[in-house]
C-alpha cells in the first residue's frame, strides 16, 4: 500500500502509518528498530532496497530522509515536507516512510524524525553517501545507537577512513569494515591452526580501496607488525599474506569469490569469498547494535601511527595530516611498542586506545 | 582454543562467527531421505555461511556403486532442491573438492579399509587434520555393526590432538534396557563426550528460546511456579500419517517416537531451574534434576490414553487408517496417538500437572507448550462480566509459525463491562524468518565445534525411558489403543482424561 502526503506533518505521517496498517488487517507491531536513511535523490533507490533487502531479516521502520534544498533562493525559502508511506509487500516486512524535505525544511531533518521513531526501540542512522565529518554530533546522528558510514563512497576512501578514526564515537561503523567480516573470519581460522609467530604482513587491493586500509590496519593493531598495502586491479581485496617463521600464509582472492588458502605444512584448499551486497551488509550490521569495539581500535589505530609519525618527523616539517592518504599509509608500516603488551583479551587493554586518542 | 593463542582473536570482536576447525563429515546412509532433505543441504548451507573450514570434507557411505562424481551429483541435487540459502557456484566448488564416496556394506571389510584410506587420503590432500564425525543416519539395528566395524579398523581412535566423534539419531532404543544396551555398544568405542545425540528441537530457535524467556526477562519467572501455573500442556501434533515408516513405526508407536525424547526434552526445559551456566554440564545436570523429579500418575488407566487413527478425511483428503496403512499389521496395537499427565515432584511444581500430547493425522502440524496461569483468585467483576475470559495463558509456538503468544482478557469495547480474552503475539516468523538457520545447520556445527549444550545425554536417554517403560508396560497389559477419526484432535478418552481434572485440552 503506497500512500502520498503532500505538505504535511509528521503527525499525519503517523496517523497515515496507523491507519495504513489497520486497512491491511496487521494492527500488530513486530518491529524491532528504526533505520534512518539520510540520503538525495540521486541515491534513495539503492539504498531502500537493501534496506527492504535487510528488512526481512530485521523487521524495521524504515525512514528515508531526502533533502531537497532547491536551487534558486526561490526555492530555498520555502519549506516543505512530502511524505510517501508504503505499507505491505513493497516496503519489506516493517513500513518504509520516504521524507522529502523541500527548502529551509532540508536543514532541520531532525524535527521530521524525531516523531516517526519507534518507541523505546533502537535507531540506527545510516548515511549511504556524504557522511557528516562528525557522525555522532550530527543532528540526526544523535538520535542513533549506531551510526553507518560508507568511507568506499567517498571521493577520497583513504582519507575518509582516517577521518572516521579522528572523529570516532561509540556507535560508529563504517561498511567498509563491515565488508571484512569474511576475510577476517578466514584469517583468524587460519591462524587457529599456526603456532608459529607472524612477523610481517601484506594486504593487496584496489589502491583506492578503504577496506584494503581497515583490513591493513586491523592486522597491524592485532599481529603489531608492518603491514604493507600493494595496489592491484582488485576486484576488491586480491590477497593477503602473513610471513611466519614456517613460511609465508597466503589468501588470494584473484577473480572475487573463490579464494585460495595456502598454509605451510598443508594443502591448499579454496575458501568461497564473495563479494556480499550492501543488504547483506545492513543485515549484518542491524544485527549487533552494541558498540563495535573492535572497530573503534582498529580505525583508530591509524590515527595513532600517524599522530606518532607526524610528532616524530614534525622538525622536519613534514607533518603527515590524517589525510595524508597513501603517504600517511606508508608511515603507519611501523610497529607501534606499546601495543605489544596488550594482551588481545582483555578488555581494558582493547578500551585504553579510545582514551587515549580523547586525550589527545 | 584460547583467545591468547591467536592474535587475530579478540574476544570484543563480536563479528567474527564460530567457524569449525579442520574436520570432515562422514554419513553412513547417506541415500536416505534425513541425509538427503536435511544434512547434505545443512552443510551447503553451513559453508554458504561461512562457517565451515577450507577443506571439509564430506564423505558418503552406502551401499551404491557410485564414484565421487555420481556422489558429488546427488548432493548438488539435494542442495539446489532444499538448501535455504541461494546457490553460489564458488561455495559450490570449495565443498565438492572434498566429497568422497566409499560404497559397500556395514560388515564388509574392505569398505572399512576403503574408507579408512580415504580418510587419510583427505588429511593429506584437504588438510582435515584427523579430526571426523561420523554421522549414523542408519536404523538403529545397525549400529552396533557400523560401529563395531568403526573400532576394527581402527576409524574410531584419535590420534593426538585431534577427534573422532559420534552422532547417532532416534531412536536410542525401544526402552531402558535397549538404550542402555545401545549406551554400552557405542561407549564402548568412543568416549561419552563424544557421542553426540540428535534430537533436533533442541536445534530450533524457539526451543534456545525457551530458556532465554525464562532466565534472560523478570517479568515470566516470578509466575513460573504453582502459585501461578495451573498446569501446563506440551503438544506435538502431526497431520501425517506414517507414510512409508511402516517398519519402522509399527511396534514402536508414538509415545516412544515422540514422547520419550521430544516433549520430555522440552517438559524439562520448561520447568527446569536456572543452570548455573549454559554450559553443557550445567545443562545436564539441571535437565536431569528434574527429570529426576518426573513422577508418574498412581492410576495409570485414568491418566494416560493411547490412540490410533482410522480412516477419515484430513484437510481436504481422504485418508487411511492406520490399521489399513501398508506394511502393517491388522491386528496391530501400535498407538498413533499418545497422552498423559505427569507431574513434578519440587517445591516449584508440586501439585501442578504437566500433560503431554503427541499424535498422527491430528488436526494440523503443531508443536507448542502453552503454560496455563490458575484464573484470579477473586473477581470485582460481575459473573456475566467475565463469562467469555478463560484463563490467562503463555504459549511457546515450536513449530510452524515460531512465535510466543501471550493470552488474556480485556474489555471489550462499549458501554457494557464484558471481558474477553485476547492474544499478544510475538512472532519470529514476522523478525527472523528469512535467516533463521534449519537446526540441523546449528547442530552439524555444533557436532564440529564440539559443543555438546544442545544434545541430551546418555543419562536424560535412559532417565526419559525410566519415566516411560512403566506406561508402555501398562498399555502392553490392558485393552487396546482407542480409535479416532484421521484429521480430528485424538480420541474422546483424552478430553475425558482432562475432563476428569477439571480441565480441558487447548485447540492449539
Amino acid at each position: 500500500m503506497n500512500i502520498d502526503l503532500t505538505d504535511t506533518t509528521s503527525s499525519q505521517i503517523n496517523t497515515t502509518l496507523v491507519q495504513a496498517r489497520r486497512s491491511i488487517g496487521s494492527p500488530a507491531v513486530g518491529m524491532v528498530l528504526t533505520l534512518v536513511i539520510v540520503t538525495d535523490e540521486g541515491n534513495h533507490y539503492d539504498a531502500l532496497r537493501a534496506a527492504s533487502d535487510a528488512s526481512k531479516e530485521h523487521p524495521s521502520r524504515i525512514l528515508v530522509v531526502v533533502r531537497r534544498p532547491g536551487r534558486s533562493p526561490r526555492d530555498r525559502a520555502m519549506a516543505r515536507l512530502d511524505a510517501e508511506v508504503r505499507v505491505g509487500i513493497d516496503s519489506g516486512t516493517g513500513e518504509t516512510v520516504l521524507l522529502r524535505l523541500h527548502g529551509e525544511l532540508a536543514a532541520h531533518a531532525y524535527s521530521v524524525v524525531l516523531p516517526l521513531l519507534l518507541p523505546d526501540a533502537p535507531v540506527v542512522v545510516w548515511w549511504p553517501e556524504d557522511a557528516p565529518e562528525h557522525p555522532s554530533e550530527d543532528l540526526l546522528g544523535t538520535l542513533g545507537q549506531r551510526r553507518i558510514t560508507d568511507a568506499a563512497a567517498a571521493e577520497d576512501p583513504i582519507a575518509a577512513i582516517a577521518l572516521r578514526g579522528e572523529t570516532y564515537a561509540p556507535g560508529d561503523t563504517d561498511l567498509s569494515w563491515t565488508r571484512l567480516t569474511p576475510w577476517r573470519s578466514v584469517l583468524a581460522a587460519a591462524l587457529d591452526q599456526q603456532s608459529a609467530k607472524v612477523r610481517g604482513a601484506v594486504v593487496e587491493g584496489e589502491g583506492y580501496n578503504p577496506s584494503v586500509e581497515m583490513l591493513a590496519l586491523w592486522l597491524g593493531l592485532r599481529l603489531n607488525v608492518p603491514v604493507e598495502r600493494k595496489a592491484t586491479e582488485g576486484p576488491g581485496i586480491t590477497a593477503v599474506r602473513m610471513e611466519t617463521a614456517n613460511g609465508e600464509l597466503c589468501l588470494d582472492r584473484a577473480d572475487g569469490s573463490l579464494a585460495e588458502l595456502a598454509m605451510p605444512g598443508q594443502p591448499d584448499r579454496h575458501v568461497a569469498l564473495h563479494r556480499r551486497g550492501t543488504a547483506e551488509l545492513i543485515a549484518e550490521e542491524l544485527r549487533r547494535l552494541d558498540p563495535d569495539e573492535a572497530y573503534a581500535s582498529a580505525v583508530q589505530y591509524g590515527i595513532r601511527q600517524s599522530k606518532k609519525s607526524a610528532g616524530a618527523s614534525r622538525s622536519s616539517g613534514s607533518g603527515s595530516g590524517p589525510s595524508g592518504g597513501r603517504a600517511r599509509a606508508q608511515a603507519e608500516t611501523q610497529p607501534e611498542g606499546d601495543t605489544a603488551k596488550q594482551s588481545p583479551a582483555a578488555k581494558k587493554a582493547a578500551k585504553s586506545p579510545t582514551k587515549r586518542a580523547a586525550k589527545k | 582454543m584460547t583467545y591468547a593463542a591467536n592474535p587475530l582473536r579478540d574476544a570484543l570482536d563480536r563479528r567474527l562467527p564460530r567457524i569449525a576447525g579442520p574436520s570432515g563429515l562422514v554419513i553412513f546412509g547417506v541415500t536416505g531421505d534425513l541425509s538427503r532433505k536435511k544434512l547434505m543441504p545443512a552443510v551447503y548451507d553451513l559453508a554458504n555461511r561461512g562457517l565451515l573450514p577450507p577443506g571439509f570434507s564430506l564423505v558418503g557411505f552406502a551401499r551404491r556403486d557410485w564414484a565421487h562424481e555420481d556422489f558429488a551429483q546427488v548432493v548438488h541435487d539435494s542442495v539446489k532442491e532444499h538448501a535455504r540459502t541461494p546457490f553460489r557456484e564458488e561455495v559450490w566448488q570449495q565443498l565438492s573438492q572434498g566429497m568422497r564416496f566409499v560404497p559397500g556394506v556395514f560388515d564388509d571389510d574392505d569398505a572399512f579399509q576403503t574408507l579408512k584410506s580415504t580418510i587419510e587420503e583427505l588429511d593429506k590432500s584437504r588438510g582435515t587434520g584427523g579430526n571426523f564425525a561420523f554421522y549414523l543416519s542408519v536404523p538403529p539395528k545397525f549400529f552396533p555393526t557400523v560401529v563395531s566395524q568403526l573400532k576394527k579398523h581402527g576409524l574410531s581412535e584419535s590420534g593426538e590432538g585431534s577427534w573422532r566423534r559420534a552422532v547417532i539419531e532416534k531412536p536410542f532404543g525401544h526402552d531402558l534396557r535397549s538404550a542402555q544396551d545401545l549406551n554400552a555398544v557405542v561407549h564402548d568405542v568412543f568416549k561419552p563426550d563424544q557421542v553426540f545425540r540428535i534430537d533436533h528441537y533442541l536445534g530450533k530457535e524457539t526451543v534456545q528460546n525457551i530458556l532465554a524467556l525464562r532466565f534472560a526477562n523478570t517479568m515470566f519467572e516470578p509466575l513460573w511456579n504453582r502459585s501461578y501455573v495451573d498446569h501446563v500442556q506440551i503438544t506435538m501434533a502431526e497431520d501425517i500419517g506414517i507414510g512409508g515408516r511402516a517398519g519402522y513405526y509399527d511396534g514402536i508407536g508414538s509415545a516412544r517416537d515422540v514422547i520419550q525424547n521430544h516433549l520430555l526434552q522440552l517438559l524439562a526445559l520448561t520447568a527446569m531451574e536456572e543452570p548455573a551456566s549454559f554450559g553443557a554440564k550445567a545443562l545436564v545436570t539441571e535437565k536431569l534434576k528434574v527429570l529426576n523429579a518426573v513422577r508418574l500418575p498412581r492410576e495409570l488407566g485414568k491418566h494416560t490414553v493411547r490412540g490410533q487413527y482410522t480412516a477419515g478425511w484430513q484437510g481436504g483428503q481422504k485418508v487411511r487408517g492406520y490399521l489399513e496403512e501398508e506394511g502393517i499389521d491388522s491386528k496391530s496395537k501400535t498407538d498413533t496417538f499418545a497422552a498423559m499427565r505427569l507431574e513434578i515432584d519440587n517445591r516449584r511444581w508440586a501439585g501442578v500437572p504437566f500433560y503431554l500430547r503427541t499424535g498422527k493425522r491430528l488436526g494440523r502440524r503443531v508443536t507448542e507448550i502453552a503454560v496455563v496461569f490458575q484464573r484470579a483468585p477473586h473477581s470485582p467483576f460481575d459473573a456475566t462480566d467475565t463469562q467469555e475470559l478463560g484463563q490467562n495463558a503463555l504459549v511457546i509456538r515450536v513449530q510452524p509459525d515460531e512465535g510466543i503468544t501471550i493470552r488474556f482478557g480485556s474489555k471489550v469495547p462499549g458501554t457494557q463491562m464484558e471481558i474477553r480474552d485476547v492474544t499478544m503475539d510475538f512472532a519470529y516468523g514476522e523478525s527472523f524468518t528469512e535467516s533463521s538457520p534449519e537446526a540441523y545447520e546449528r547442530l552439524l556445527l555444533d557436532v564440529l565445534l564440539g559443543d555438546a549444550n544442545l544434545f541430551p545425554r546418555h543419562q536424560e536417554v535412559e532417565r526419559s525411558w525410566e519415566i516411560l517403560d512403566p506406561v508402555e508396560h501398562y498399555w502392553e497389559k490392558h485393552g487396546n489403543p482407542e480409535q479416532y477419526l484421521a484429521g480430528t484432535w485424538g480420541p474422546q478418552a483424552a478430553d475425558e482424561m482432562l475432563a476428569r481434572d477439571g480441565r480441558s485440552w487447548r485447540r492449539p
